[in-house]
């Protein structure tokens, strides 16, 4: 075994590259291109502030996917409570030190760019627990040390998230989780038994949130109730994307977003922009680009040997998966107005770097999937 | 090999709920899919028209007001390019820098710049601002020679209202000028149509046919983005211009009686006797209209305000004067008709007649002597018509000056400041002051003097009722919309019929019971005019063309004490405001009659020597233009 391992670290430079994912890497270089496009129509149409940074970004954390692709599987498996530990720290510092915009504490300032830990927890909770349910034997799964283990890991960065407050990235950090959990043979009664009680306690939870999201509920259930004010983003957003017809208004052409009917036009609702300017057949165009990516996703996770790069394959997959459905759902006004990024296509630097390490650990699963990993 | 089964297991495991999930997303992906169908293909026209609605938005423009123009198609109410001077404060660097320009370049006063900063504060910054209405084209080039160095000015041409003849017709015409909040809220109109800016009609005819004159707004659409700023101009509609209204003036005379009427107060009014047509009317002294469009200045209007001649007053409509003598020729009429006279009765006139221990005067002291009607219409005999109105009544009166028009308004509702004045009777008196009809103010009735208030457009209309052989007139200012013709009114009339425009019906409108009664008060007046004694003989013409008949008034504004009687002052010895009204009634040709006129120079002494030398200058110049004003009767109308 040991020798086996051996040969695997030493594959050279040639055949890592040779072993990259090329219609995932195409897919996510169309992605990328796109995103720089629209978010050029965001800046109405001139190379301004996003469109420069957005590139930027792009520009810096692609080539970091692909070092991060360069390292075997191995090596994220080892770091990854490590990188755990030191993304909980890095929420705990945001907690004291963090950089507050209105109204919450998210960012710390690291003098090129301003960084979300919340972000890199998305990734680096799938990349824990994929490591405990890979060392954990199946038996084990449902005794309740692990039950209570695998609780903490998903637990303990939710606590820090929401009292940013930040709802939105907790759900997406615990759905993360969840879905690692499910994967990792947890008992399906488990699952039933939660949501049951979620959907009892609901009440209850809705009693403990902050004015702001209670109003955002109930903005969803009847947007119109206030339509110049909590309702105004969905309702804008409804009739960019409804008035942008089967082939869109065209690129740059489209007057919500031209004429700032649009809120947070860069970030959350990049797809509204998108979907008005390019129409059913844009928007249909991307989710299947999206949906590329994501069974290339889970097509390296089933053929990956080791049962880390498999989890972490399936849970990310899920994730950007669970990303995108909760992003289009809000703008669409199918779900209340939470804070969630497209991947990729929004404007942010956090959400893409972890977006990128992710999708470059996924490629280090690609080059390396022969690799079993102890 | 346990591990190994165990990690097999394990492997199975997560395949297996991945696939799970796989379909999961599927399903979730549909969805999504679905909702975007039905948000983009189903309602994708629905959400089209919400966001046209979000980002078209319509700006009204002023409305061009109708032109006004007078018989022969004379603009006297147009309008005119003006330049004015915006600011569009987000487009200005440095704001209180370019204020500092414009003082100097404009004059502008310390006031107007608190004003623009007070409007920069309430307006959004791209809303202009308007600085000067009304910029010279000195002051247009000046501005536009500086552009360059001020930033966020905007040179703007738009169109005004403007009167061409200044004062000239302002009593007639009114103003127009920036209405307040009641007049929008009263005129629907208005309010549908008002735009910041706009100006509307206060006063005379600028304001009774607003609704008219008003036009439409023309419209712009602009894409405006979510905070309201304009982006780019989608499409421009052109508003409709006011309707054209045509008025019945002549502008030659109406500027006639102003030169006439130079620095004195009164009133001249100029009538069609068989159309009606109002052919002047002017009230004296005026004021320039053109000073109230752009705000009027504090100095400008205290002096118009205080102006002891008093301009403000339409003194045609509703200036209320004792008629004087110029209502014995009614007077004598009604005697006649009533047959309490006959041409030949006399009275002895000795200067003054006693009744009931109360003295009443005539002019000349010296007296008349026996006096017939003619010679007592001739000379203003006081006496005799004392005489006359004692043995027919002042009930017998009333009823024949109301028939010609006495005590209602002359124009309706036209304009609303007329006043309707007074012809009394006991009736009115015991209904109203609560006491006894006195045999003495039946015989000063019978001089215009008392409680009788007259207009001088009713005495216009009196003297062409007498002058179209006894029929009644519907004066108008207006020409309808199927205008009758001079000759066509004056068959109708001669038939003792008229037809009526408004109810399409042939109208009995005959005032007399004997026509020849009128032929008698005809006679006695162009007497008083052409023959020898008569007390506008000086002022006649002798000419057959211009040759006219007419009576003399002379309207005390105050009682003669006896010593002020034994005095005899001359004009000039007694002060402004106790002076006599001077007026006179007239009508020419005499042979042929055509037009009836009224005037009044107030405080202006006698009828003979103030007013009637006024009717023999103006005659002249109104039957010159009558040929004139037939031809153009048969031009197409303007419709109102």
């Amino acid at each position: 075994m040991f020798q086996h391992d051996r040969l695997s670290n030493e594959i050279t430079l040639f055949q890592k590259i040779k072993n990259l994912d090329y219609i995932l890497l195409i897919s996510v270089i169309l992605l990328s291109v796109l995103s720089v496009f629209v978010m050029y129509s965001t800046d109405g149409g001139e190379i301004l502030f996003h469109t420069k940074n957005h590139f930027v970004k792009l520009a810096v954390f692609f080539p970091l996917m692909i070092f991060v692709a360069f390292f075997n599987i191995k090596f994220w498996h080892n770091f990854s409570y490590i990188i755990y530990f030191i993304v909980i720290l890095l929420l705990i510092y945001v907690s004291f030190f963090g950089i507050k915009s209105s109204g919450s504490q998210r960012w710390m300032d690291l003098y090129l760019f301003v960084l979300q830990p919340s972000e890199l927890m998305k990734i680096a909770i799938i990349m824990c627990l994929a490591k405990y349910f890979h060392r954990i034997k199946i038996e084990n799964v449902n005794s309740f040390t692990s039950i209570t283990i695998v609780l903490s890991i998903i637990i303990i960065p939710i606590i820090f998230v929401i009292s940013q407050p930040d709802l939105g990235t907790s759900i997406l950090i615990a759905l993360s989780g969840l879905i690692i959990l499910w994967l990792g043979g947890m008992k399906i009664k488990y699952f039933i038994y939660s949501f049951i009680t979620f959907l009892i306690s609901l009440p209850f939870i809705i009693s403990f949130l902050k004015p702001y999201q209670k109003l955002r509920i109930l903005t969803f259930l009847d947007p119109d109730r206030d339509p110049l004010g909590a309702g105004y983003q969905i309702i804008q957003s409804k009739i960019a994307i409804g008035s942008g017809g089967l082939n869109g208004k065209g690129f740059l052409k489209g007057t919500q977003s031209y004429l700032d009917f649009l809120p947070e036009k860069h970030t959350d609702f990049i797809f509204t922009l998108f979907s008005e300017e390019f129409g059913f057949i844009g928007s249909v165009g991307l989710l299947i680009l999206y949906s590329i990516i994501i069974f290339r996703i889970i097509r390296i996770g089933a053929i990956s040997r080791s049962n880390f790069a498999r989890l972490f394959c399936f849970g990310y997959a899920f994730a950007i998966f669970i990303y995108i459905v909760v992003n289009l759902s809000m703008v669409l006004g199918l779900l209340p107005i939470v804070g969630s990024p497209l991947p990729i296509m929004s404007y942010g630097g956090s959400s893409m770097l972890a977006t990128m390490i992710g999708f470059g650990i996924v490629l280090s699963a690609k080059i390396n999937h022969k690799q079993m990993i102890a | 090999m346990i591990k190994s089964n165990s990690g097999i297991r394990k492997t199975d495991v997560i395949n297996r709920r991945m696939f799970i999930i796989g379909a999961a997303k599927v399903v979730v992906f549909v969805g999504i899919i679905a909702r975007l169908f039905s948000l983009q293909i189903n309602e994708n026209k629905k959400y089209l028209t919400l966001s046209d609605k979000n980002r078209i938005r319509e700006w009204k423009l002023p409305p061009t007001r109708g032109n006004i123009v007078d018989y022969f198609g004379n603009v006297i109410a147009g309008n005119l390019k003006v330049y004015q001077l915006h600011i569009i404060p987000e487009q200005v660097e440095n704001f209180n820098y370019l204020l500092v320009r414009l003082k100097n370049l404009l004059n502008l006063s310390d006031k107007r710049i608190v004003r623009i900063n007070k409007l920069k504060a309430e307006l959004k910054p791209w809303d202009s601002i308007i600085v000067s209405e009304n910029l010279s084209w000195s002051q247009f080039v000046k501005i536009n020679n500086y552009l360059y160095d001020l930033v966020g000015v905007k040179p703007v041409m738009t169109i005004s209202r403007n009167y061409p003849f200044n004062d000239v017709y302002t009593h007639v015409l009114g103003y127009v000028s920036q209405p307040n909040e009641q007049e929008i809220l009263e005129n629907e109109t208005i309010q549908e149509r008002f735009v910041p800016g706009m100006k509307i009609g206060k006063l005379g005819l600028e304001k009774r046919l607003e609704n008219h004159l008003i036009g439409t707004n023309a419209i712009q659409r602009y894409e405006v983005n979510a905070y309201g700023k304009r982006i780019n101009q989608l499409e421009h509609q052109k508003g409709k211009q006011g309707s054209k209204i045509r008025l019945t003036v002549d502008t030659e005379i109406q500027k006639a009686c102003g030169e006439l009427l130079n620095e004195k107060a009164g009133s001249i009014s100029v009538m069609d006797i068989y159309t009606g047509d109002i052919i002047a009317m002017y009230s004296s002294p005026s004021y320039n209209p053109n000073l109230f469009l752009f705000g009027i200045s504090q100095d400008e209007w205290q002096l118009i305000r205080n102006n002891p001649l008093k301009p403000l007053i339409n003194k045609t409509l509703s200036g209320l004067y004792s008629p004087g003598s110029t209502i014995k020729p009614i007077v004598a009429l009604s005697a006649l008709e009533n047959k309490v006279i006959d041409t030949k009765f006399k009275v002895k006139c000795t200067g003054k007649m006693e009744l009931y221990g109360q003295t009443f005067h005539c002019w000349k002291e010296k007296g008349h002597g026996w006096v017939s009607l003619k010679n007592a219409m001739k000379q203003s005999c006081d006496t005799y018509f004392y005489e006359v109105a004692r043995l027919l009544g002042v009930d017998r009166l009333n009823i024949t000056a109301e028939k010609f028009g006495l005590g209602k308004k002359v124009l309706g509702d036209y304009f609303d400041n007329e006043k309707k004045g007074l012809f009394p009777n006991t009736k009115w008196k015991k209904n109203n002051l609560g006491k006894g009809w006195v045999l003495g103010e039946t015989l000063i009735t019978g001089i215009g003097q008392g409680y009788i208030q007259t207009t001088p457009l009713q005495l216009c209309m009196m003297t062409a009722q007498i002058a179209n052989g006894g029929f009644a007139v519907k004066p108008k200012i207006i020409v309808d919309s199927n205008p009758i013709s001079y000759e066509d009114a004056k068959q109708s009339m001669e038939s003792g019929l008229l037809f009526d425009s408004e109810s399409e019906e042939l109208l009995d409108k005959k005032l007399f019971k004997n026509q020849k009664n009128i032929k008698i008060v005809q006679e006695a007046m162009f007497a008083s005019t052409n023959e020898r004694f008569g007390t506008s003989y000086k002022s006649r013409i002798e000419d057959p063309k211009y040759q006219f008949a007419g009576k003399t008034g002379t309207a005390q504004v105050k009682r003669i004490s006896k010593r002020e009687r034994e005095l005899d002052l001359e004009l000039e010895q007694i002060p402004y405001k106790d002076r006599d009204h001077a007026l006179y009634v007239a009508y020419g040709p005499y042979v042929n009659p055509r037009y009836a006129l009224s005037i009044i120079v107030e405080h202006g002494g006698s009828g003979s020597k103030a007013a009637a030398p006024i009717a023999k200058k103006l005659f002249k110049l109104i039957i010159d233009r009558h040929d004139l004003r037939n031809k153009q009767s048969n031009f197409e109308r303007i419709t109102v």
